[in-house]
């Protein structure tokens, strides 16, 4: 009875001495060696996690951070209705679409692209002879490429309690007209007037003017087509 | 709820849960003493809040230099660039503003712009856009409206161009390329006959570092017009000015 209680005692001792040693022989570290301990903590020393890991770990999980984008709402994107007058062709009604970009807040490149029908001259009226043009000639379709300055930056105030962001600008460019079934280099100049009612719409209203040289009449002139239109775009 | 169906209510559902992640506004925090909020995005626009040190605020957007912030107590406003420099990440590293600015001018990859000049003659409106390899190489796209007296066209060319200093503030460059050009003579000339030929170019021009992300640029083509009479025809093209700006 003795002897097998010491045998149990030493087989125990052994096993605690010699297993975290199997360890030890895996990881090949120098861990405090393994105290040979009395029967009564030897089994507590076989239940306990690995005695090895150390108080503070140095190694930090490295945080993973996803900036959000900043939203950039430099570009703006509309399209408007408004009069053109041809110069020799009556007054139309014209539609467009804008696409601007906002370089800084003083500065912005607009692209337009408008379209109207031209109506017929005086001459044609008159007359009642022939038409001078016929009738897909009288397609007018133009397209700007222009700089725009906000020259009056401000605020607007309806009521009392109500402000909204505006500019009056001023624009020029150059561009292309296509009429009676040819282009025409334009260059074309005006200023505008911007309301923002919310941060992401404006409402414009413009008045430009297109010129060009024409020589569908006989002789070479330069003609003034000019355009008042009002647009609504959004910034994006 | 049929299969097709219930895929397009899953689809719309996760673009609507990766809308709202995406539209999470970022975090920062206020190491400036104080930053004064604009009621709208220019200098022009009175302050009408001062937000403080320590305080953490949210970016809604920007416009041009002008950032949209949105503060604790819900008040938004719209603060200047020169302020948002000096704010801090949650982290506490300063914020990047991600800005192609004079110091990243030659980290530029991308360039597209705006150009005016005469061709042979001819008015000429040319946009172009182009890829920088290293920072004296891009290849370059370009793509001519003629407008002429005459003759009215198209011309697409696309070409290296090679910078000679690309850290300077002028630099010339020199650029060679080909593409085609469509010539249609106008509708009242008598011979009336549209013709495709391809072009060639070799040339040269200068590009002027303006501000920000922002270059002017001026440009001379030789271009040789490989028509399919028995000459071919050399055209003189003269970008004056144009705009162009890189990102």
């Amino acid at each position: 009875m003795e002897v097998s209680r010491i045998r149990v005692l030493f087989l125990i001792a052994l096993c605690a001495s010699t297993l975290p040693g199997c360890a030890l022989f895996g990881r090949g570290g120098d861990a405090p060696p393994e105290a040979v301990a009395p029967a009564a903590t030897a089994s507590d020393a076989l239940g306990e996690p690995a005695a090895d890991s150390p108080i503070i770990d140095p190694r930090v999980e490295r945080r993973e951070i996803r900036r959000t984008r900043i939203d950039t709402e430099d570009f703006e994107l509309g399209a408007y209705v408004g009069i053109l007058s041809i110069e020799d062709f009556e007054s139309n009604a014209v539609y467009g679409a804008r696409l601007a970009y906002h370089l800084t807040e003083d500065f912005f490149l607009e692209g337009t692209v408008g379209h109207t029908q031209a109506g017929r001259t005086s001459y044609e009226n008159l007359s009642g002879s022939a038409d001078l043009l016929d009738d897909d000639d009288r397609d007018y379709t133009y397209y700007v490429l222009s700089m725009g300055w906000n020259a009056l930056p401000g605020e607007i105030f309806i009521g009392k309690n109500r402000a909204y962001n505006s500019a009056f600008y001023l624009i020029a460019g150059i561009g292309s007209t296509r009429f009676a079934g040819d282009d025409r280099f334009t260059v074309s100049g005006g200023f505008g007037y911007r309301v923002l009612p919310t941060d992401w719409l404006a409402v414009h209203f413009d008045v430009r003017d297109h010129v060009f040289d024409i020589d569908l009449l006989g002789k070479k002139k330069i003609v003034n087509n000019l355009e008042a239109h009002l647009g609504l775009s959004i910034f994006f | 709820m049929s299969r097709p169906l219930s895929l397009l209510v899953l689809l719309v559902l996760l673009f609507t849960a990766s809308a709202q992640a995406d539209d999470e506004p970022r975090k920062i925090l206020i190491a400036d003493p104080f930053i004064e909020l604009h009621t709208g995005p220019g200098r022009g626009y009175p302050v009408f809040h001062v937000v403080e040190r320590g305080r953490e605020v949210y970016i809604i957007k920007r416009r041009t230099d002008w950032f949209q912030i949105r503060t604790d107590r819900g008040v938004e406003g719209w603060a200047p660039r020169e302020q948002m420099i000096a704010t801090l990440e949650p982290t506490g590293e300063p914020l990047d503003l991600e800005e192609p600015a004079r110091e990243n001018y030659m980290s530029r990859r991308w360039q597209g712009g705006v150009m005016a000049g005469d061709f042979g003659g001819a008015s000429l409106v040319s946009a172009f856009g182009g890829y920088a390899f290293s920072d004296n190489l891009s290849i370059e796209l370009t793509v001519n409206h003629i407008l002429g007296e005459f003759s009215n066209g198209y011309s697409a060319t696309l070409g290296l161009m090679h910078v000679f200093v690309p850290e300077w503030r002028i630099s010339p460059y020199f650029t060679l390329g080909t593409g085609v050009i469509y010539t249609k003579p106008k509708s009242t000339l008598v011979q009336v006959e549209d013709r495709d030929d391809q072009i060639g170019y070799v040339g040269g021009g200068l590009q002027f570092y303006l501000t920000r992300r922002f270059m002017l640029r001026s440009e001379y083509r030789n271009n040789v017009i490989f028509t399919s009479r028995d000459d071919n025809e050399e055209v003189d093209e003269w970008k004056y000015l144009g705009f162009a700006f890189f990102f």
